[in-house]
This record gives structure tokens, C-alpha cells and sequence, in this order.
């Protein structure tokens, strides 16, 4: 089959998967959640309360879709489809199985990179056009959380690079076959999902929409489909983050041959989805000062040390 | 952070224990034998009404959603012409139970009187009034205070006293 073609099918089957798959981890979400507090979530629509993801649908298209009479309209407009297009196409690098890539990029990596900074500009554009106080302050943190979470992301991932010697998320996978990343990079992992956590503004680093202070912070003013977006651009970023922790350090399809490679690899993500639900179930949110004074005092220096070990061990093995 | 550690192992091991949820409409709460519930009007060991409409339960209700009237019979025995109870006011406090003298009105453990019109959530007499005893067995109210006959007033009869008189003071 031509390669063009092949991708673009391939992007569709992405879009049709992730679309679905957001939706889905409404109700996973619900369920787990509720089940780590000792309660049984929503189980009455459906066998398993499955419908609930219908009933939210329904819900959220017919709602009222209001823009306030104060808001920046063309950038209120905008914000929301953002973050789903910077998700989405983060995406397009990430190897579902060998040669099952959107974009096999050399680059992969840096294209993460970017895709996820840019994120943070539907957060931003979104807390400003809404143009009132707490959404403004919850852009506002948005904006310094993530400048803060992003260089030591970056940095965490470098040790990575260098073991692999590539930028190609495909060639990082294959370096992956007689260990896992996570052994010789455990500092990066953690730093990587820490970062990926703040990147992703789940629960305990939901400073920008800290629901007991800032409302809903930077979708406040939000309603209907254009909340949804943010919504479902959320839970994109979530199993984006789960998609990368698992290529770039649990040896993304890689996996006894009984299953098939891609089944390796969903099931990897999905338990780390699993994990982010139940980071949000266990930890408290950290004070916005704490926020801040842990990512440059603690995890920054400590992303640089561990690119700088990693690189003496590189040099000294095959200097 | 060793701490953090331990929250996410005992969250997660939360996942097995077992749910606090009672799965209402199949599984029921167990609700205790004094439990406030739905308001009835109780009957006497001999079927008469107990109520005997002196007010007392109207009076202590504190959002006042208890109406009667009363009314007597051939014999005088008082009785209520009509009773009733707006349940979308009650507060199921239980006072007309503490205030009753002749434990008529009664809170029983049902709290399951949802309705979709307002308008029936106003029980009247023939709702209340249910034909056992209810929670207090075996009492009846005129059996113990004396009943005033044609020629008879009360403790006049063979083997009665004469009533206390509640305004003095000597026994």
C-alpha cells in the first residue's frame, strides 16, 4: 500500500480510537475513583453503568452553548479545539507497533515536545479570553506551572536519547530489547511522570483549575461542547502521557510474543492510566509556592544530574 | 515521599475492601425499631381511635404541618372530626409523638412516601389511621383516666377513685 495512504488511515484509525477511547475514560475514571473511595460510581445506565458515557454526551451537546458578552470571542473560540489538535497530533509520533506509526519522525521526540508546550497555550488563551478573575489566575498558573514542568521534561528525557542515540521514538522502543528504560533511567521515569502529571493538569497538580479555589480556573466560563473539548482534551493528554511514559521507558510494544505488539502496548498504557487515576485518588493538591519551589529547586538540579551521570556512563563504556 | 508511597499502596488496596454502598431499591438500610419515619395514627387494644383531639401534637409540631379538629361522640368521648399531617412540611422531629398523651400518633421506620404531585404528600385521617397499636402495646388511654357516663362522672363507678386534680398541688 502506498506509504501516504497508509498513513493517513492509520491517523483516522488514531482519531476514531482516541476519540472513543476519551470517552470511555469518563466512565473508567468514575468507576475507579469510586472504587478506591469505597463506593460503587455510576452503575445503573447499562450493564456496568457503561451508558453513562451516552447520557454525558447527550448532556453535554444539548447544553446552552454560551459565550459571555465580556469574552475575547475569536480566541474564547479557538482555545478549546487547541489543546484536542495538540494532543491529537502528539500522537502521530508514538510507535503503536513496529512500523505502526503516523509519522515514523526523526525527530519524534522534540515533535512531543512541542506539541505538549503548545498545550499549554489552549490553557493560557482560554484563562485570558474568558476575561474574568479565576480564569485569568488559573491561565496564570497554568503558564508558570508549565514553564517550570516543562524544561526538567525535556531534560528527563535526554538521558533517554543518549542511551538510545536517537530521536525516532521507533528506535528508542527497539533499544529497549534487552532492558527497559526504567531500570537504567528510574530517576528519569519518576521525573517524567512527575512533569507528565503537571503537563497533563490532573489532580494533584490541578492548580489551574483548582476546583475549591479558583472555581473551575481557566474553564469557567466555559459551557457545553467547547467545556467537552477541554474535557476530552484532558483525558487525550492523560493517555498521551501514559503512552509516552510506556514507549519511552517500559519498552513501549515490546513484550512476550503470546499477545501482539499492540496489545503490549495498550495494556502497558492502560495500567498507567490506571495509576494516574489512582495518583489523583491518593495525593492532595500542593500548594502553588510548593508547586514552583519543587520543580526548580528539587527536580530540575535532579534532572541534570541524572543527564550528567547518564552521559559519563555512556562516555566511559564506550569512550 | 515515603509517606506519598503509602497512600497510593493503601488507595489502591481500597479497591478490594468492601463498598460502603447500600444499592438502594434492591437492597434496603436497616432501619432501627425507633427509627422516624411516616407519621400513623395508632388505634387502642379494643379498636377505638386513640386520638382523642386535644391538640397537643399540633401544638408542639414545630413547622406546623399537623391540622386537626375535634369532635365527641353519643358517649363524649372525644375524637378528631378530620386529621391531617402535610408530609412535604414534616420534619419527622418525633415531638407530636413525645406530646401525645394517649400515644395516638406514632413515627414508624418507612420513609418510602416519595410522590410525584405535591398535593399527595397531604395524608388525611383515613391515611393515617392504621387499625393496629403500633409501637406501644396493650394501652388504652381511657381504660386508665376514666370515662364520664350518663349519671356517672368520672371515678364515681364501683372500684374507681376519684381523678387527680391538676391544679393543686396536695396528693
Amino acid at each position: 500500500m502506498d506509504p501516504t495512504l497508509q498513513s493517513v488511515l492509520l491517523g483516522l484509525a488514531v482519531l476514531f480510537v482516541l476519540l472513543h477511547l476519551a470517552g470511555f475514560l469518563i466512565w473508567v475514571e468514575r468507576r475507579l475513583l469510586a472504587l478506591m473511595q469505597d463506593r460503587l460510581g455510576p452503575n445503573r445506565a447499562g450493564p456496568f453503568g457503561l451508558f453513562i458515557i451516552v447520557a454525558d454526551i447527550i448532556k453535554i451537546f444539548t447544553k446552552e452553548d454560551w459565550t459571555p458578552p465580556f469574552a475575547d470571542r475569536p480566541v474564547f473560540v479557538l482555545a478549546p479545539a487547541i489543546i484536542m489538535i495538540t494532543a491529537l497530533l502528539g500522537f502521530t509520533v508514538v510507535p503503536f507497533a513496529p512500523g505502526l506509526v503516523v509519522m515514523d519522525s526523526n525527530i519524534g521526540v522534540l515533535f512531543f515536545l512541542a506539541m505538549s508546550s503548545m498545550g499549554i497555550y489552549s490553557v493560557i488563551l482560554g484563562g485570558w479570553a474568558s476575561n474574568s478573575k479565576y480564569s485569568l489566575l488559573g491561565g496564570l498558573r497554568m503558564s508558570a506551572q508549565m514553564f517550570s514542568y516543562e524544561v526538567f521534561m525535556g531534560l528527563a528525557l535526554m538521558g533517554i536519547v543518549i542511551l538510545a542515540g536517537s530521536l525516532n521514538l521507533s528506535d528508542i522502543v527497539e533499544a529497549q530489547r534487552g532492558m527497559w528504560f526504567v531500570v537504567p533511567q528510574f530517576v528519569g521515569f519518576v521525573l517524567f511522570l512527575i512533569a507528565g502529571l503537571a503537563e497533563s493538569h490532573r489532580l494533584p497538580f490541578d492548580l489551574p483549575e483548582a476546583e475549591s479555589e479558583l472555581v473551575a480556573g481557566f474553564h469557567g466560563e466555559y459551557s457545553s461542547m467547547k467545556f467537552g473539548m477541554f474535557f476530552v482534551g484532558e483525558y487525550m493528554g492523560l493517555t498521551l502521557i501514559s503512552a509516552l511514559i510506556v514507549t519511552f521507558f517500559f519498552g513501549g510494544w515490546l513484550g512476550p510474543a503470546f499477545l501482539p505488539p499492540v496489545v503490549w502496548f495498550s495494556l502497558k498504557t492502560a495500567a498507567f492510566i490506571g495509576f494516574f487515576i489512582l495518583l489523583r485518588a491518593a495525593i492532595p493538591r500542593p500548594r502553588y509556592d510548593q508547586l514552583l519551589a519543587w520543580g526548580w529547586k528539587y527536580l530540575l538540579p535532579l534532572s541534570l544530574l541524572n543527564l550528567v551521570v547518564t552521559a559519563v556512563v555512556v562516555l566511559v563504556r564506550h569512550g | 515521599m515515603l509517606s506519598h508511597i503509602r497512600t497510593l499502596c493503601l488507595v489502591f488496596l481500597h479497591l478490594f475492601r468492601k463498598k460502603a454502598t447500600i444499592q438502594y431499591p434492591e437492597e434496603k438500610a436497616y432501619l432501627a425499631p425507633r427509627y422516624r419515619g411516616r407519621i400513623i395514627l395508632s388505634r387502642d387494644p379494643d379498636g377505638g381511635e386513640r386520638c382523642v383531639a386535644c391538640q397537643l401534637c399540633a401544638v408542639a409540631c414545630p413547622v406546623d404541618c399537623i391540622a386537626l379538629d375535634g369532635t365527641e361522640d353519643e358517649h363524649g368521648r372525644r375524637y378528631p372530626s378530620f386529621f391531617r399531617i402535610n408530609f412535604s412540611r414534616c420534619i419527622y422531629c418525633g415531638f407530636c409523638e413525645e406530646a401525645c398523651p394517649t400515644y395516638a400518633i406514632q413515627l414508624i421506620p418507612d420513609f418510602e412516601m416519595a410522590e410525584y404531585n405535591r398535593k399527595n404528600l397531604v395524608y388525611e385521617k383515613e391515611d393515617l389511621l392504621i387499625d393496629g397499636e403500633g409501637k406501644y402495646h396493650g394501652y388504652n388511654f381511657y381504660r386508665v383516666a376514666g370515662l364520664a357516663i350518663k349519671n356517672k362522672d368520672k371515678g364515681e363507678a364501683e372500684n374507681e377513685s376519684p381523678p387527680v386534680d391538676p391544679k393543686s398541688l396536695l396528693p
